[in-house]
């Protein structure tokens, strides 16, 4: 059988001990970075991104995609014990695990989290392995037409995402999108906003963005508040087990949750935090068995299911980025990034031009997820101890390797110099309440989305209608504009709001 | 007229300025046609969609009362100041200088930004810093980073 040669493939090449070592490296430095707040997965890889020059194509993703699942175990871990999440994807589980660790649960929701979530990624990785091909020859049916559809439908995803108003994530999208411009034209070769700088026609760096915005914009706003509001506490974590009783209500909503997190990671743009909001409210909405605790008050479910949903949206969300080189959030983007420093084209021809690549990839995110549950469950409390570290420790700790980082990009300081140009107008968002994340999604779809735009627009002669007339695109714009809509019916607006407030 | 929401009053202002300037900025470059665009043609429709949408914020930011009024609040100056002249700072300092004085001026400066500094401290902070990175950057990855002043390897 096909799969299970590749798998067998795949595995030959997680387990050589160099990789086992990246996978352990990336998985580590992950859950690190998830549990220090104000150092997220995005600014990690893109420090980590010119380090890559030093190495393989195959290793590289690998730690990669170790520190994207460290990140998110990192992630639900401060969520549950503090009620910070470290990533977006873990505000859900915040909600139910904080409560269980008020209580003196923190060890049973931390163990749910943990053993929900490599379920799920078991799952995942099996799912990536059996339809990864077959949705990959359905990318080759893509023109031009389609990509730019599917991309309106990627960045529509990324608005539903985004906590604050619609229209503002859309404007944001677009001047992520207005960036990305900056450049020089591929077809006519004419330089872009470039004012005559050498460094502005290629474009401005995407690491220099993520940095400037994420990095330094995040330290600025946090040194802006009282060091009250900044201090983090602890708490002592007893009994790391969860009880007979928790497993037996546990276990259905991990599988409700991997179920749904596999399905809307595939989409573009819908990726683990859609996966894991969903996955919240449909335990909600299932019957109370007796003597349950309910919601909002430490409910065991509400811990497994939208964990399980978030690992399993976040395998899934390797789909599109394999298959179709669209990077669904912006961890993925990053990856893409990667991928073309390493001068691979990300796209179906991956998976036959880089066979060793693309089956490695997906069995070490099998690999890494055994390693975080190996690392993590008696790991729990040393966990806590990094949580300690004051902030003004940390913050020149995260200055010195971003700018060091900014610096070996290019060897050259001009990045640095975009890196502090971004840190104010990061400041000068999260001042106006305009959210980053949509930006830096417009920002990498922006040329490939302007390239297929004009290709699709040449072939029709200009005629706009060909994006409704081609059916596989005109599905994809309804699809986009059906998001739209249903973000705009009120109840789920207040939905959103309601699960996002606690993020704030 | 009154401000409802000043958080959105701002940022519609600020998306139409961009958009405006962008729009302008694309009419330096051929515009072409639908059936052959040039490479104003993109970035124009993108920059008018955003003023547009500029616009419908602002107006919503005029128009709806919002609860508190959104407030921008004050401004963290020192911070935003401080951690961008520092990023600068060193984006000159370390071809020039080198690894081993940027950094160190990197972790004082940086450090001033906040409201606990310590010279004890910063001064560990800075030495256990710059020998980690040191260890990652040069041990580690083997990166091509000036390390000691210019003038002094020269």
């Amino acid at each position: 059988m096909d799969l299970i040669n590749n798998l067998m493939l795949g595995f030959g090449i997680a387990f050589t001990l160099q990789n086992l070592a990246y996978a352990f490296g990336g998985a580590l430095l992950g859950t690190l970075i998830g549990v220090l707040p104000g150092l997220g997965p995005v600014a990690t890889i893109a420090m980590l991104l010119p380090s890559i020059y030093a190495l393989d194509a195959t290793p590289a993703l690998i730690m990669l995609a170790g520190i994207y699942y460290g990140a998110q175990y990192g992630g639900s871990t401060t969520a549950i014990l503090i009620n910070v999440p470290g990533e977006s994807s873990s505000v859900v589980t915040a909600i139910d695990g904080y409560q269980m660790a008020r209580k003196g649960r923190a060890g049973a929701a931390l163990a749910a989290a943990g053993l929900g979530s490599f379920f799920a990624g078991c799952v995942g990785t099996i799912i990536i392995a059996a339809f990864a091909p077959p949705l990959t020859e359905l990318a080759f049916k893509f023109g031009p037409a389609e990509y730019f559809s599917l991309m309106v439908l990627g960045l529509i995803g990324a608005v539903v995402l985004a906590s604050g108003s619609l229209v503002k994530a859309i404007c944001m999208i677009v001047l992520g999108l207005l960036l990305g411009q900056i450049n020089t034209d591929v077809i006519s070769g004419v330089p872009r906003y470039s004012f005559d700088i050498p460094e502005l026609t290629d474009g401005i760096g995407f690491v220099a963005i993520a940095m400037g915005i994420f990095g330094f914009g995040e330290i600025i706003s946090n040194l802006g508040q009282p060091a009250e509001n900044r201090e983090v506490f602890t708490k002592d974590v007893k009994g790391l087990w969860p009880t007979k009783q928790d497993f037996k209500n546990a276990w259905p909503a991990v599988l409700r949750g991997t179920a749904l997190g596999s399905i809307l990671g595939v989409l573009p743009g819908g990726g683990a935090l859609l996966a894991s909001f969903a996955a919240y409210t449909v335990e909600k909405k299932m019957r109370m068995k007796p003597g349950e605790v309910p919601f909002g008050k430490g409910n065991i479910r509400g811990v497994a299911g939208p964990e399980s949903a978030n690992n399993a949206g976040a395998q899934t969300s390797f789909i599109p980025m394999l298959t179709l080189g669209i990077p669904p959030n912006a961890v993925m983007a990053l990856m893409v990034g990667a991928m073309t420093i390493k001068g691979i084209q990300p796209g179906p021809q991956v998976m036959t031009s880089n066979p060793e690549l693309f089956w490695g990839l997906i069995a070490s995110m099998w690999v890494g997820n055994a390693m975080l549950v190996i690392l993590n469950l008696p790991l729990i409390g040393i966990w806590i101890k990094l949580l300690t570290v004051p902030y003004r420790f940390l913050f020149p700790a995260i200055m010195s390797f971003c700018c060091i980082g900014l610096y070996t990009l290019n060897n050259n300081a001009f990045d640095v110099y975009m890196g502090a140009g971004f840190a104010v107008v990061g400041y000068l968002f999260y001042k106006l309440g305009c959210e980053p994340a949509p930006l830096l999604l417009g920002f990498i779809l922006g040329p490939m989305m302007e390239e297929n735009l004009r290709r699709a627009l040449l072939l029709s002669r200009g005629d706009w209608t060909t994006f409704m007339t081609r059916p596989l695109s005109a599905s994809l714009l309804i699809a986009a504009f059906l998001m739209i809509v249903i973000v705009m019916l009120p109840s789920i607006k207040n939905k959103r709001q309601a699960a996002f407030k606690d993020a704030d | 007229m009154k401000i409802k929401s000043e958080k959105d009053f701002w940022s519609g202002l600020m998306f139409i300025v961009v958009g405006v300037a962008f729009a302008w900025g694309a009419t330096a470059y051929k515009f072409g046609s639908s059936a052959r665009p040039g490479p104003g043609y993109f970035p124009f429709g993108l920059a008018i969609l955003m003023a547009v949408l500029g616009g419908i914020i602002l107006f919503k930011a005029l128009t709806f009362e919002v609860e508190g009024g959104d407030k921008i609040g004050r401004w963290a100056w020192k911070p935003l100041t401080t951690i961008t002249a520092t990023v600068a700072i060193f984006g000159w300092m370390l071809p020039h200088m080198g690894m081993f004085v940027a950094l160190p001026i990197l972790i004082f400066v940086a450090a001033l930004a906040g409201d606990e500094f310590r010279w004890k401290e910063t001064i560990i902070s800075a030495a256990v810093l710059t020998s980690g990175c040191w260890i990652v950057f040069i041990y580690g990855l083997q990166l091509t980073i000036p390390l000691w002043p210019a003038f002094l390897v020269r």
